[in-house]
Formats: structure tokens, C-alpha cells, sequence
């Protein structure tokens, strides 16, 4: 049995369960919380900020944190959205991300994030990082460019796939994906149909010959945009 | 054990022989530790510690051995500044580039090591003896400039001294040798043989009291139950001594009230906060004191285990701490059965490896499960799922010599010291523009001006209070008091006198929190790297008016959106010069055209070179 909690996001109402974060409560009550490391099918991890809410004045990531009854959670408001709008700024300058040459557009995650958000082109100088590609699986690539640091593969591969083929290596702005073997992917258990490889929000983590396979203009946020299924129930109804 | 590194081989036998022996010790470093993954740290240490290095090969070795995953291995050598994949030299020189230490003419330093070795920073001598490399604050801006050369420590570090050094060491002397003249107190101790200076400056009647006898406090608390040992702590007002301030009372309530039968009490000695070393000072002159306040948090949480986590920077105490550890079980104050009173409890030590970050308290219990220092998500906070997932109470080195005090003296004693919101008495590491830097044991009330006269410090233009990041304040605030409500510090002061370029300082932590963040969260991450470019900018008189505006909602955002304090606190060396100084920033802008316009960067240099290849002005610009 599992005991219900009430509390309310943006005045609005909701009940949620006990031990269920924010997101989650969020999510099964079709709000959209703006999102990009978390994943419904994986463990909360907590850093991208995307997800920043103020709960009850604080500021707390809503994939992380807990529901609890007669919590007020601040979301869709002006202050949050603009700290939101930086951070997705931060992601794209600090990666190289030039969209128009990329695989994932449409489908991208972030680029749906920035959409949403109205970003033109971000107030920072982009950093112009040098990353390593790394092509050496047959049917699985990684492109770090493009790397927003989410550890949804991490996880993916570690909890789900069993394999831990990933990790972090490095710290502070050299943080970035390290795979499990000395010498590339390729000499990793990685398999074309990991939940790892399915989860990056991203172009980053791709699989080969399949960038084209939905030609653009019938993709994922091509038409609306990024969160428009939750607030409308339609991924429930799935 | 020692951060540099021996054995570098050349002959393709050597490297053979090398391989074997690699094997074979990083399966004996396994095996002492019972292959146990959580003893990840120190399996790694002491495989740089023999090898110079944690190689790929080894970190295939040491994932065999342990039965993890390479890539884990990977992570953590690669988090930690002194671990390193490729190999270092025998000799690792690292030469502290603190604000405090650049003042004091660490740069004169570095120009004489880079001369007599013929390397820049980062890089290792061809012989592959020596390397050279800057550090962050080691813990000895009262003794500044500093370094470390392996575990040995070098204060008052001037041109000559290192020249000397370097010539030293590139003859073959053991750095254990180029110690001169012993420090004072237990600085001279057999087991701890440095040069390093207590420099205690003010002792108070708390920490640095005569005749405080081993194991009183302790007694003491053993005759009362837990709750009243907790109760006590409470009614003395003590909060945290590490920065955050927490009431330790509470703390420790919420840790003994929660649930599980194994529960674990950490020290934190990281001291890692830029231009603190109380720490330093109390693990050398009064570790008994710490360790005591240990075993009473024990035993009031309910713990049978406690860890001191201390900053590879300090890795010259390990063997004295390590000492004074075997002395209390033999005193019967540690071990089995303690003081005859049925409780058993012990203390060992884990050892960090260059990150500030792990000073924050899950940060630092992920580093001593063996994992690299990423802080962990809150909640659960520590008190109920801490260390290997048992409910945990951090603190830091000075709060447990408060501890014990307090035991032995009672509540009331200690709670009557200091001012109203805080009791008792804090230790102050001062440094920089002053006559007398160290130690001081001063009541929590006192004012900044006083402090600034009992350091003879002159010509104040700002003080930095609790590190970069606490605050930096000018004038103004000479009157306001040092206490949890108004100058909160985690015990570091470094005074600025008006010579001082700020901004440049300003700069420096900037560059120290790019370096510092674990890189978990995208604020911290991106955030503290574009501060510090804008600030660069500016003090190299490319900043614009716009930029104080860009500065200040960044660093709003980096402090409400990061993950952990450390970028909650990161873009405060900014927000307080800021607010305090901003007629420095004002000066230091670039002055508009006779436009009005402000063009972000200068056209015509620009221009310039391909100017001189066409050998003609741009057209645009003929006048
Ligand atoms: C980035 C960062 C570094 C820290 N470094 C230290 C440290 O070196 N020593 C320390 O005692 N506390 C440090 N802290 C505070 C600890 O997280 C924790 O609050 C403290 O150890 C609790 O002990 P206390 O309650 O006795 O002060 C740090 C916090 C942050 C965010
Ligand atoms: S604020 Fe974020 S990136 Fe910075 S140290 Fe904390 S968790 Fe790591
Ligand atoms: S979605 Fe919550 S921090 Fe990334
Ligand atoms: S469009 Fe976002 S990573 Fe390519």
C-alpha cells in the first residue's frame, strides 16, 4: 500500500506517493518539468540542473528530490525558466554542438530544450573543446563533441546492461566519458542494442547507419515542442 | 608513503622486469587490503607511491585483482591530482601557487626551479628524476612561499632556497634530506622531522590550553550515557568548526536516532579552504584532543568506528598521527573495552590525494569508499545514509577538540565564551599582509579590527574571510564581529594590503574553483570557467560596463543551480568584490571610444597583420 502525499506545483494541486521525487510525481500528473539528464528508466542522478525548481523558496533539483505533503514547488515561473535558459546556454558553449550538421537534430534533446526555451544563440563565448571520437565499434560510435555529461549511458550500462562499459574520467572541465577498455569501445562488451546506446539525449552516444533513417521534418520535436506530449497526457497514453 | 614516484625504466629488460614486479606488487597491495573495493584509495596511492604512476597496465592489474571494472579504476586515478596515469618523476616538486604564496614571491621560486631543472610546470626532467608542478594551498600560507617536494614540506621558500633544492635533488639527495632546520614543537617530533612552523600566534583557553590531561574528557563522557553526552553537547552551543556551522548536538542526534546498527564517525582533516591551516597546527600539537572527541562522538552516536580523512598535502603527519593512535590503545583510551567501561571503538586513517572538493563531507565519503570525489545527491543526508550506506556524522578537526573540552569542563564553561548566537572560541589562520601570521584562538565576537591589530596587519585595503569561499571585505566592515551571524569563517583570514591588486586576486580563486569543481553539475562545471575568463578579461583591460552585470546574474546562477557547496559558493569571490569593491572593477574597465562604443575587441590590431602582408591599410580604413 503506498501512502499518498499532496502537495502543489505552481498552485496547482497534486497527489503523489510517498518516496516519489518531484519529477515523478510531476510526470504522472502530465507536468512537465524541463529535464535532460534524467530518464524515467533510470536511477535520478541529478546533474544537469536542468530540473531546477524552488522548492518551498529553496532551490532543488526535481529529479532528486523527494515529495513531501504541503510542499510547494515553484516550476513554470519566469525566475526559474531564465536560470534554466542559462544552464542549457552553458551545455551548448561548453560542448561543439553545430547542429546543422548533425545526426540527432530534431530528436536532440537539448536542441529541443533550447527551442523551448527561445534560445537565439547563447550569451556566452563558446569554449571550442578539443574531444575525442571514438569510432572503432562496428555499429557504435561516440562523439564527445556533443557530450552533455548526463551519465545516462553510465547508468544505463551499468544498471541495466550489466556491463558498466562507462564511466567519468577526469574532473572540473576535463570531466568527460571514459569506456572500459584501454585501446576504445570496440574492445568493450558494448552491443549495438544496449539500453545504453538508446538512452543519450544527444548525438553523442549513436549508433552507425542510422542518422538519416527518420529524414528531418518527421522527427521527434520537429513539429512540437520538447515536454508538449507530457502536458498533453499523449506519452502516457503510449 | 609518498606522492612522488620511483622506479623509471628504459631497457626493454627493465620494462619486463618491471611488468612482473607490478604484478606482483599490486596483487600484494590488493591483498593486505582483503581485495576490499572500498580500499580503492589506498591500493591506488600506493601503487604511485612504488611505481610513479597507476599506468594502464596497472589499472587492468588492479580491476583483475579486485574483480571491478577497469573503466572504475580509471575513474578514480584520474580524479585526483596526485595520482597520475603517465609516470612522473622520482622527485615530484609541488610548488603552492595560493594567492598568498604569489604574494609572498612563490613566482621568484618557480623561475629559479624551472632554471636549474631546464622544465616548465607540468613537465618532467628528460632523466625522468624530477618533475615540477604548481599545487593549490597546501596549508602553509603563514610560512608562504611553500612546497612540497614528495611528502616534505619547504616553507619561506625564496629564489635561492629553491635554486639550491633543485641542484640538491638533481644530484641524488633523498628529499627527506633537504630539510634543514626543524619547525618547533612536535614539528621536530622523530616521526614528523619537518621544517614547518606552528606559529601559534594566541592560546586560548579552549584548544591551546596548558595542562589538558589525555583522556579526562573521555572519562568523563563514559560515566554518562549517550544521550546525556549528546545533551551536553547541545547545551554548550558548539556548531561545526568546517564552514557550515551546524549545531554538533543535533547533528549527532540525528545520527544516533537513525536507523542501523553499524554507524560511522569521520574527521575531516581536508583543509582545503585557500589560506587555512588551523587544522595543520591541532593535528600536530594537539591530535590526542581531536582523537578523544572522536571516541566521545562515537560513543555518543553509537559507532564503533571512526576515520580521520586527511589531505594528501599532510601525508608528512601520517606516521606521526598513526603514533599517537597506537599510544591511546596502549592507555587503554582506543580498542577494546575502553577505560573499562564496555565500549569498544577505534580510529584509522584514510589517506586523500590533492582535491579540495573532497573536504565537502560526501564528497569526502565517497573518496574514503574508494570512488572518486563526486558528492553524493542530499537527501539522504549523511546522518542517515552516509558511509557505505550507514547513518554517518562528519566533522571537522577543531569542532572534536571542542568536543572534549567540553566533556572535561561542562557545557556551561564553554558556553559562556564567545558571544551570544556563538559559543566559544575559534581558531583563526591568518595570513598575507601582516606582521605576524598563524594561528590565533580568539572568543567568537571579536571584532575584525582587533583582529587585524593583534596580527599587526597595515594598511588594510580588504580582508578574505573564510577562504575564497567566504567574502572579501573592505573598511566598512572593521567594526562587524567574527561569529556564525556576521564575519562567518571557517577560520581562514588573508589580509590585503592596499598595494594589493585585487581583481588579480579575484582571478586567482576564480582559476582555483575551475580547477577544483568535480565537474558534476553543468553550473559549477561551465560557470566557474566563464567567470574566470570575463574575469581575466577584465583585469587584462579588455572588460566592458556590461560585464558587471554578465558577472553578477552568472554568478547567481552558479550559486543557486550547483549541486554541492562548492559551486554554491564558488562565484563569491566575485558577488562580494563586487559589492564591496566595484569602483575597482569600475577603474579597471576599458574606456569607451570617442564614440561612445565599446567594440569588444580592437579591429585595427587585428587587422594588422594582414595589413603588413598586403602592405597596404584596409580600405575601410583609409583616411
Ligand atoms: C567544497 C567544500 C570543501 C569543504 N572543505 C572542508 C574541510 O576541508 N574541512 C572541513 O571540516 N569542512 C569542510 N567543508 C564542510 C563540510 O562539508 C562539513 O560541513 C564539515 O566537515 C562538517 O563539520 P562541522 O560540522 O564540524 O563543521 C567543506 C565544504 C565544501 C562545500
Ligand atoms: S557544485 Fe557541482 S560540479 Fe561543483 S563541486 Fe559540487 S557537484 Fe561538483
Ligand atoms: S534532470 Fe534533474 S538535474 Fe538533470
Ligand atoms: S543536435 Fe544536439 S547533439 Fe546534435
Amino acid at each position: 500500500m503506498s501512502e499518498n502525499v499532496t502537495l502543489t506545483i505552481d498552485g496547482k494541486d497534486i497527489t503523489g506517493e510517498k518516496g516519489q521525487t518531484i519529477m515523478d510525481a510531476a510526470l504522472a500528473n502530465d507536468i512537465y518539468i524541463p529535464h535532460l539528464c534524467h530518464h524515467p528508466d533510470l536511477a535520478p542522478y541529478g546533474s544537469c540542473r536542468v530540473c531546477t525548481c524552488l522548492v518551498n523558496g529553496r532551490p532543488q533539483t526535481a529529479c532528486t528530490f523527494p515529495i513531501s505533503d504541503g510542499m510547494e514547488v515553484e516550476n513554470d515561473t519566469d525566475t526559474v525558466n531564465e536560470m534554466r535558459k542559462q544552464i542549457v546556454e552553458m551545455l551548448f558553449v561548453e560542448g561543439n554542438h553545430y547542429c546543422m550538421f548533425c545526426e540527432k537534430s530534431g530528436n536532440c534533446e537539448l536542441q529541443a530544450l533550447a527551442y523551448r526555451f527561445g534560445v537565439t544563440t547563447p550569451r556566452y563565448p563558446y569554449q571550442f573543446p578539443k574531444r575525442e571520437v571514438d569510432a572503432s565499434h562496428p555499429n557504435v560510435w561516440i562523439d564527445r563533441d556533443r557530450c552533455v555529461l548526463c551519465a545516462r549511458c553510465i547508468r544505463a550500462s551499468k544498471d541495466v546492461d550489466g556491463k558498466h562499459a562507462f564511466d567519468f574520467a577526469g574532473r572540473g572541465p576535463n570531466r568527460h566519458i571514459s569506456v572500459d577498455a584501454a585501446d576504445g569501445i570496440e574492445h568493450t562488451p558494448v552491443d549495438a542494442d544496449d539500453k545504453a546506446v538508446q538512452v543519450c539525449p544527444v548525438g553523442s552516444l549513436m549508433l552507425k547507419r542510422q542518422g538519416y533513417k527518420i529524414p528531418i521534418g518527421q522527427r521527434k520535436y520537429d513539429h512540437e515542442p520538447i515536454g508538449t506530449d507530457i502536458e498533453t497526457g499523449a506519452s502516457k497514453k503510449q | 608513503m609518498s606522492f612522488g614516484g620511483p622506479e623509471v625504466c628504459h631497457t626493454k629488460q627493465e620494462r619486463l622486469t618491471m611488468s612482473e614486479s607490478l604484478q606482483s606488487a599490486i596483487k600484494e597491495i590488493c591483498e593486505v587490503v582483503g581485495n576490499d573495493r572500498t580500499q580503492m584509495m589506498e591500493i591506488v596511492e600506493q601503487v604511485q607511491d612504488r611505481f610513479g604512476c597507476v599506468s594502464s597496465e596497472a589499472m587492468d592489474l588492479i580491476a583483475q585483482q579486485m574483480n571491478c571494472h577497469r573503466v572504475e579504476v580509471m575513474s578514480v586515478v584520474s580524479f585526483y591530482s596526485f595520482l597520475s596515469e603517465k609516470p612522473k618523476g622520482t622527485v615530484v616538486i609541488r610548488l603552492c601557487n595560493d594567492v598568498i604564496d604569489l604574494m609572498k614571491g612563490a613566482n621568484h621560486a618557480a623561475d629559479a626551479f624551472r632554471d636549474e631543472l631546464g622544465i616548465e610546470f607540468g613537465e618532467t626532467t628528460p632523466d625522468g628524476k624530477i618533475t615540477l608542478e604548481w599545487t593549490p594551498c597546501i596549508g602553509m600560507s603563514d610560512q608562504a612561499p611553500a612546497a612540497l617536494i614528495n611528502d616534505e614540506v619547504v616553507t619561506y621558500l625564496g629564489s635561492d632556497g629553491a635554486r639550491n633544492i633543485a641542484r640538491q635533488l638533481k644530484e641524488g639527495t633523498a628529499p627527506s634530506k633537504l630539510v634543514g632546520r626543524l619547525g618547533d614543537g612536535n614539528n621536530a617530533n622523530d616521526l614528523v622531522k619537518s621544517m614547518v612552523h606552528n606559529n601559534i600566534r594566541n592560546a586560548g583557553p579552549v584548544v591551546f590550553a596548558e595542562g589538558i590531561v589525555k583522556g579526562d574528557g573521555l572519562k568523563k563522557a563514559l560515566a554518562m550515557s549517550p544521550r546525556e553526552v549528546i545533551n551536553d553537547v547541545k547545551n554548550s552551543r558548539l556548531r561545526g568548526r568546517g564552514g557550515a556551522g551546524f549545531p554538533t548536538g543535533m547533528k549527532w542526534d540525528f545520527t544516533r536516532q537513525a536507523d542501523g546498527d553499524k554507524k560511522y564517525i569521520f574527521c575531516n582533516a581536508d583543509e582545503g579552504e585557500p589560506g587555512t591551516f588551523k587544522d595543520r597546527v591541532i593535528l600536530t600539537e594537539k591530535p590526542d584532543l581531536m582523537f578523544e572527541g572522536m571516541t566521545i562522538g562515537g560513543y555518543a552516536i553509537g559507532a564503533d568506528e571512526g576515520i580521520l580523512y586527511l589531505r594528501g598535502e599532510y601525508a608528512y603527519l601520517r606516521a606521526f598521527l598513526d603514533d599517537v593512535l597506537a599510544n591511546r590503545r596502549d592507555a587503554g583510551l582506543l580498542g577494546k573495552n575502553i577505560c573499562g567501561k564496555g565500549f569498544d571503538f577505534d580510529i584509522r586513517i584514510v589517506m586523500g590525494a590533492g582535491a579540495y572538493i573532497c573536504g565537502e563531507e560526501t564528497a569526502l565519503l565517497s573518496s574514503a569508499e574508494g570512488m572518486r570525489g563526486d558528492p553524493k545527491n542530499r537527501p539522504p543526508f549523511p546522518a542517515q545514509k552516509g558511509y557505505r550506506d550507514c547513518p554517518t556524522a562528519v566533522n571537522n578537526v577543531e569542532t572534536f577538540c571542542k568536543v572534549t573540552r567540553i566533556l572535561e569542563k561542562g557545557p556551561g564553561w564553554f558556553s559562556e565564551i564567545g558571544s551570544e548566537g556563538s559559543a566559544g572560541t575559534k581558531l583563526l589562520s591568518i595570513s598575507g599582509d601582516c606582521h605576524k601570521p598563524g594561528v590565533y584562538e580568539v572568543p567568537f565576537g571579536i571584532k575584525l579590527r582587533e583582529v587585524m591589530d593583534l596580527c599587526g596587519a597595515e594598511d588594510v585595503q580588504a580582508v578574505q574571510i573564510g577562504g575564497p569561499s567566504g567574502r572579501l571585505v573592505g573598511k566598512d566592515s572593521m567594526d562587524d564581529q567574527i561569529c556564525y551571524d556576521h564575519l562567518a569563517t571557517g577560520g581562514s583570514l588573508m589580509v590585503f594590503s592596499r598595494k594589493r591588486n585585487l581583481l588579480k586576486k579575484v582571478l586567482n580563486f576564480m582559476e582555483f574553483f575551475e580547477e577544483e569543481s568535480c565537474g558534476y553539475c553543468t553550473p559549477c562545471r561551465v560557470g566557474n570557467v566563464l567567470l574566470r575568463k570575463k574575469i581575466e578579461a577584465i583585469v587584462n583591460g579588455e572588460g566592458e560596463p556590461a560585464d558587471l552585470e554578465y558577472l553578477q546574474t552568472l554568478g547567481e546562477t552558479v550559486k543557486t543551480c550547483s549541486r554541492c557547496g562548492l559551486g554554491q559558493t564558488s562565484p563569491n569571490p566575485v558577488l562580494t568584490s563586487l559589492e564591496s569593491f566595484r569602483d575597482v572593477y569600475e577603474a579597471a574597465l576599458k574606456p569607451a571610444l570617442k564614440d561612445g562604443s565599446q567594440p569588444e575587441f580592437d579591429i585595427r590590431a587585428a587587422l594588422r597583420p594582414a595589413e603588413a602582408i598586403a602592405g597596404r591599410a584596409s580600405s575601410h580604413f583609409a583616411e
